[in-house]
């Protein structure tokens, strides 16, 4: 599954989780390598943030591998697991933001408490950040309640990329963004991963999205992932809830069935 | 090599900086130091140029610096050339070069400023949250005549509801509490009255104590504290998921739909509860002159009948509707006041409580002075 000389940076193997009684994956296996945007798709409630939250050690799991840098999070030490959660960042659906904390606090928070840096520079880099996706000086004394729904998301990339990781997680990134703010945030991923090296894992209901920046697509459905692979070959399948969300109504390829 | 970030070395009045290892967030710290000796050394020279080549490992920290001292270098007065760029990086550098050009904007601190200000907003809110509480006891009075002439609009089926959770299901908790009070009452009136040997006067002390005032205002404070909290905490979650807009849209009042029900099953209950609690508290001061004081239930309850008269049983109970009045109508002001946040809910829930409590004590002092002057 793995082109020949791509470092695998998370590896999922036969991966069970759930809340109580029910069982939401059972049995997942997904690879993503360094320097890919892989998107996760899938219907609602089918268990795609489940997924992305066991990866990060958000939700325990019941069984299976997770490797992370060719590490398993769960297995590390606490030293050794601030050390690997500091490789990669989270941007949550609602930004989950500080509240009590302005813009330029909630980017350096990461900063603060994992580096040892002057104020100066910390000051610098977060008013950088802020400028890397897209935001000006202004906003950095507001505090969440005073910004809008897309500058949140921003900021938040912002927090989630401070201590430059790795690897980011997204979840679904440009849900509740307008199609001009969700096409500009889908750019300015692609942007990021490009100039940063970044690897993103992401969960996104979002066509144009994966149509715009996914390098891989994997589909959850029936508790696992069914296929993992490029726009051509989710276009190409024979599934039928591939089929119907592909080239559905809502897509631009395929058959366009006009909604009047 | 790559532990020193940053050498230095100065030949022919250029200053030559070659740069190793890795330009990370890890070593930042360290860099920012380097970088700022480098800026230091560079004010003997004309020209400084800076390889890049040995850097293992560069990210935004390790960009930012570099273009730091490129651009203090040149405000300096120096030329600043950057040497041996690899090309994977050219991308992150041109970020740097483009970031921090605006001075970060601070909000003034001004302590004596800022005191005064907030001294001002607390004023205003004050009146302001007055005139809610008026304008509420105002709009309810509407509804409640409006309902009046058309009883069939009432929600009656909501009213037991509430009824059931502010009253029924309040008695256990509101029956130990006040049975407490009256046992703890009656024993620190026995401990300090026998010093001078009127034990008897407890009972006259704890009758009219719990009838008149204790009853009344620890039930309406549980309340508050109960239902009145819950009561900001359903109707704001309602305002922040615009379910009161869509009662709006659909031809019906939030005041007669959610607030009328809610403020008259409190209105029937605390009377209920103040009688239930009034009652414990006798008991409890009852048992405790009977156990501790040695006085026996008969003679307490034929000193209770002599010590206090009807009067102050309803001087107790003339004041619970008013207090459920206060609570309905302080909860019902700061539900519908907030607004989209999650903290606002937090901060009005525990404003509701805080301000109805504080409305009530107010009040009980003015039914003081009103049952003094009538001599009731």
């Amino acid at each position: 599954m793995l082109a020949p000389g791509n470092e695998l940076v998370i590896g999922v193997r036969d991966l069970v989780s759930g809340f109580g009684d029910t069982t939401v994956l059972d049995g997942v296996s997904l690879d993503v390598t360094r320097g890919e945007i892989l998107g996760c798709v899938g219907a609602s409630g089918i268990g795609k943030s489940v997924l992305l939250r066991t990866i990060v050690g958000l939700l325990p799991r019941r069984s299976g591998r997770i490797t992370v840098f060719g590490e398993d999070p769960a297995r590390l030490g606490a030293r050794a697991r601030r050390a690997l959660e500091r490789r990669w960042g989270v941007l949550f659906q609602q930004g989950a933001l500080f509240s009590s904390l302005t813009a330029l606090q909630n980017v350096q928070f990461p900063m603060r408490e994992h580096l040892s840096l002057s104020r100066r520079l910390m000051d610098e880099v977060a008013v950088a950040k802020l400028e890397m996706v897209g935001l000006d000086a202004s906003v950095c004394d507001k505090i969440p309640s005073e910004l809008s729904g897309g500058m949140i998301k921003r900021v938040a990339l912002a927090r989630a990329l401070a201590l430059d990781p790795e690897i980011v997680f997204l979840d679904e990134p440009t849900a509740g963004l307008d199609p001009i703010g969700a096409a500009e945030f889908d750019t300015l991923i692609k942007t990021l991963q490009q100039t940063l090296g970044l690897t993103v894992f992401m969960v996104t209901h979002d066509l144009d999205s994966l149509h715009a920046v996914c390098d891989r697509i994997a589909v959850l459905a029936d508790r696992r992932v069914i296929t993992v692979g490029p726009m051509s070959a989710m276009l190409a399948s024979d599934h039928p809830w591939i089929r119907s969300y592909f080239r559905g109504v809502r897509s631009r390829v395929g058959e366009p069935v006009r909604v009047a | 090599m790559s532990d020193r970030l940053l050498d230095l070395s100065v030949t022919d009045g250029r200053l030559a900086l070659a740069a190793a290892g890795s330009w990370t967030a890890d070593r930042a710290g360290e860099l920012e130091r380097l970088v700022e000796t480098a800026v230091r050394r560079a004010r003997g020279v004309s020209a400084v140029e800076i390889r890049m080549g040995g850097v293992e490992r560069l990210d935004t920290f390790g960009a930012w610096l570099l273009e730091r001292l490129v651009r203090t270098l040149r405000t300096d007065g120096r030329t600043a050339a950057v040497l041996d760029l690899p090309e994977r990086w050219r991308a992150l550098v041109d970020v740097a070069h483009a970031v921090n050009r605006t001075p970060i904007p601070r909000r003034r601190f001004n302590p004596l400023a800022d005191a005064l200000a907030r001294l001002g907003e607390t004023v205003v809110g004050l009146v302001r949250d007055l005139l809610l509480i008026v304008q509420m006891f105002g709009e309810l009075t509407v509804v409640a005549l409006r309902t009046a002439l058309r009883p069939w609009t009432f929600r009656f089926t909501s009213t037991v509801h509430h009824l059931d959770r502010v009253g029924w299901r309040a008695v256990p908790v509101i029956l130990l509490m006040t049975f407490l009070i009256g046992c703890i009452i009656a024993q620190q009136g026995l401990f300090h009255f026998r010093r001078f040997g009127v034990e008897t006067y407890v009972v006259d002390m704890v009758g009219i104590l719990v009838l008149r005032e204790i009853g009344v205002l620890m039930v309406a404070i549980m309340v508050a504290g109960r239902s009145g909290s819950a009561y900001t905490a359903e109707l704001g979650s309602m305002k922040m998921r615009e379910e009161t807009d869509a009662l709006r849209t659909m031809g019906f009042d939030p005041l007669e739909v959610l607030v009328l029900p809610r403020v008259v099953a409190l209105v029937i209950a605390l009377p209920a509860l103040t009688f239930v609690g009034s009652m414990a508290a006798l008991y409890g001061a009852g048992l405790v002159a009977w156990l501790y004081g040695g006085m026996s239930p008969d003679i307490f309850l034929s000193r209770l009948h002599d010590a206090i008269s009807i009067d102050d049983f309803a001087v107790g109970m003339i004041k619970a509707p008013f207090m459920a009045l206060v609570i309905g109508a302080v909860a019902s002001v700061e539900g519908l006041e907030v607004k989209g946040s999650t903290e606002s809910l937090g901060l009005h829930t525990t404003a509701s409580v805080v301000k109805s409590i504080f409305l009530m004590i107010g009040l009980d002092g003015l039914f003081a002075m009103f049952f003094a002057t009538i001599g009731m």
